[in-house]
């Protein structure tokens, strides 16, 4: 199991941080999906030795954490949001769009791997809505079109 | 296939900013250095930075808690209490090492101010939270931000790192003797791990499910220590009173409640956006003034004063002073600073319904009230929505979310029912609207053809 040498100094600093090691762990899950893509058997067996857990112990943290997730996902992670404040502001339409434009439901990747589409809670740019975050991207103030631009970019950035 | 996220990319970019907006009526102190370009430290230090926490350290402890206690600073996190009487709760004698713990986890719908606090002036919540240490004889503070703000855990990385540098953390801070080390935390999305206790269990690599109380977590905490729990803007908003003065800030706001806060205005406004404004600021005036009114030539409906899970209210009700005990008075809550507006086309019944399917999907499922409650709210108001409702499943809903109130280990259970409780009772007749069949009256006729 080989992570970046930028996560392995971020990992080794942290467990510094707390009397426990295993209080690294839910920072720790996130920057390990980041890397892989998904949190497989490997990086699960892996991080519950670094952190004295057992496999099960990690596995039920992970399932807790909504942005974890032990399946692969496309490449780019659509997350639309669609509670109050953006509901009031087309967070709803956008959210159909997507649906309809990627041909792909709820957590639904699409066939070429490029997009995985999720409906999401409260992101926090409700004052800045409807808004959607790709990835860690915020994209905010959007219509249906100025969507429809923001995927193209990631898609063409996705295809280079 | 897989989605990997370069991290050194993400340190590289350049960060797409939330717009600000501003209003004459602001009065900036939290939001002072907004735009400023202070996650810069030497441009911080140019802007007054890490003076109060010097100032602290000459001070006594107490002389520090009276201080913010005198303040009238109230949480901001949503439940209001005054922030030197929490932190004068501390144990002066611990065995155990005492812990600051700066909550950033911000997820409660319609709030979006805490993001602005760590994109625009992170080292305020860093001098905040060491402040709040030397008051309560703690030497470690940790700053949790939730997984989604990764941008903000990064400007937020650097700015312990470069306080570091400075030798302003770590051993003898200032030549003053007194150690403080200040670390960074993430979640991974999670809206239940913001209530205090869930928080803690979090930090501790643990789901994020809550504590029972008592002991209080300014008696045993995290690791078993002493820990002061504080809302990101409360903790930035402590230098600013250090170096103003407890009158000075007291005197910002109405009795009890001292000082400014960052509202946060969504919804059906023609400038929605965050805006600091003092404590006990007119919520019509908020809404017409500073919000820019109601756009689309559409009226006001309701307002949902500070966020999803205070009370509704409605027209008739929105002339009053913003503060947490006024809200109070008028039957809500000014919880976490998150007005959202709606005009006369909103569906309340709806409003309602994507209300419950958030605490239905944030509920821990400890208790069987919340668990089973959110679940049987989110099912009846949504076969409600599509016209399937009987007249007995008003005051159900009523009866149910009324005796879940104050029957939960934690808040959210009572998060979830006062807001449809309040909608049963002041929008009753847009339940009754729904009955026997009847599609929703404010769907689009496009809508209603596509469900068909
Ligand atoms: C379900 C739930 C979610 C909460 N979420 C947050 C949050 O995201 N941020 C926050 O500061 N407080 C949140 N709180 C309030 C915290 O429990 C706690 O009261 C607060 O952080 C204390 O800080 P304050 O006194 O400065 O407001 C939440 C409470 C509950 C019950
Ligand atoms: S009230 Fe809900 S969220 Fe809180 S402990 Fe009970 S089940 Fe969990
Ligand atoms: S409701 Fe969508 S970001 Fe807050």
């Amino acid at each position: 199991m080989k992570f970046s040498d930028e996560f392995e100094s971020r990992f080794a600093e942290m467990l510094t941080h707390y009397p426990t090691k295993r209080s690294a762990l839910v920072p720790t899950l996130l920057y390990a999906q980041d890397e892989i893509g998904h949190l497989s058997d490997e990086v699960i067996a892996e991080l519950a030795r670094r952190v004295d857990l057992t496999e099960l112990e990690v596995r039920n943290v992970i399932s807790y954490y909504s942005m974890l997730t032990t399946k692969p996902r496309g490449k780019y992670n659509v997350q639309v949001c669609t509670n109050i404040a953006c509901m009031l502001r087309g967070g709803e339409e956008l959210l159909d769009h997507c649906k309809k434009k990627l041909d792909v439901g709820h957590k639904g990747t699409t066939g070429d791997g490029m997009f995985t589409l999720e409906e999401v809670e409260c992101i926090g740019a409700c004052s800045w809505a409807p808004a959607v975050q790709v990835n860690y991207d915020f994209h905010e103030n959007l219509t249906t079109d100025k969507l429809d631009k923001v995927l193209d970019e990631y898609k063409k950035k996705g295809t280079q | 296939m897989a989605a990997r996220i370069n991290n050194q990319e993400i340190n590289n970019q350049q960060f797409q900013m939330a717009s600000l907006v501003s209003h004459p009526d602001e009065v900036k102190v939290v939001s002072r250095r907004f735009g400023q370009g202070a996650t810069d430290i030497d441009r911080y230090l140019a802007l007054d930075g890490y003076k109060a926490v010097q100032k602290a350290l000459s001070m006594k402890p107490d002389d520090i808690i009276t201080q913010v206690k005198e303040s009238g600073l109230r949480g901001r996190g949503g439940a209001g209490f005054n922030a030197g009487l929490k932190w004068s709760f501390v144990p002066k004698q611990s065995a155990k090492p005492k812990y600051i713990l700066c909550n950033g986890d911000e997820s409660e719908p319609g709030t979006c101010k805490d993001r602005l606090i760590f994109e625009h002036d992170p080292h305020s919540v860093i001098e905040g939270v060491m402040i709040a240490g030397i008051a309560v004889g703690s030497h470690t503070g940790y700053i949790y931000i939730r997984g989604e703000y990764r941008y903000l855990s990064v400007i937020m990385q650097k700015a312990i790192r470069d306080a570091y540098a400075k030798g302003f953390l770590g051993k003898n801070i200032f030549g003053s003797g007194y150690d403080f080390d200040v670390y960074w935390h993430g979640g991974a999305g999670a809206y239940e791990v913001g209530e205090e206790s869930a928080l803690m269990e979090s930090l501790e690599g643990k789901r994020g499910i809550p504590r029972i109380r008592p002991p209080f977590p300014a008696v045993v905490g995290l690791w078993g220590g002493p820990t002061v729990i504080n809302n990101a803007e409360t903790l930035a908003s402590v230098p600013h009173i250090i170096l103003g003065g407890a009158d000075w800030y007291a005197k910002l706001g109405t009795p009890k409640n001292g000082g400014t806060r960052l509202f946060c205005l969504s919804g059906h406004l023609v400038k929605p956006g965050v805006y600091e404004l003092p404590m006990g600021y007119n919520l019509k005036k908020m809404i017409y003034e500073v919000g820019g009114g109601i756009p689309n030539g559409r009226a006001l409906k309701a307002v949902v004063p500070g966020g999803s899970s205070t009370p509704v209210l409605t027209v008739d009700e929105i002339d009053i002073p913003m503060d947490f005990d006024s809200v109070g008075k008028a039957g809500s809550m000014l919880g976490s600073g998150g007005v959202v507006v709606l005009d006369d086309t909103t569906c309340i019944v709806k409003f309602a319904l994507r209300t419950m399917k958030f605490y239905r999907h944030e509920s821990c499922g400890w208790c069987i009230p919340c668990r089973e409650g959110t679940d049987w709210l989110e099912k009846t108001l949504t076969r409600f929505h599509n016209g399937g409702g009987l007249k007995k499943d008003i005051d159900n809903i009523q009866y149910l979310a009324e005796n879940m109130l104050g029957r939960t280990f934690c808040p959210l259970g009572d998060a979830a029912a006062m807001p449809t409780i309040a909608f049963v009772k002041k929008f009753r007749k847009e339940f009754e609207d729904h009955l026997e069949g009847r599609p929703c009256p404010f769907e689009k006729a496009g809508a209603e053809l596509a469900a068909v």
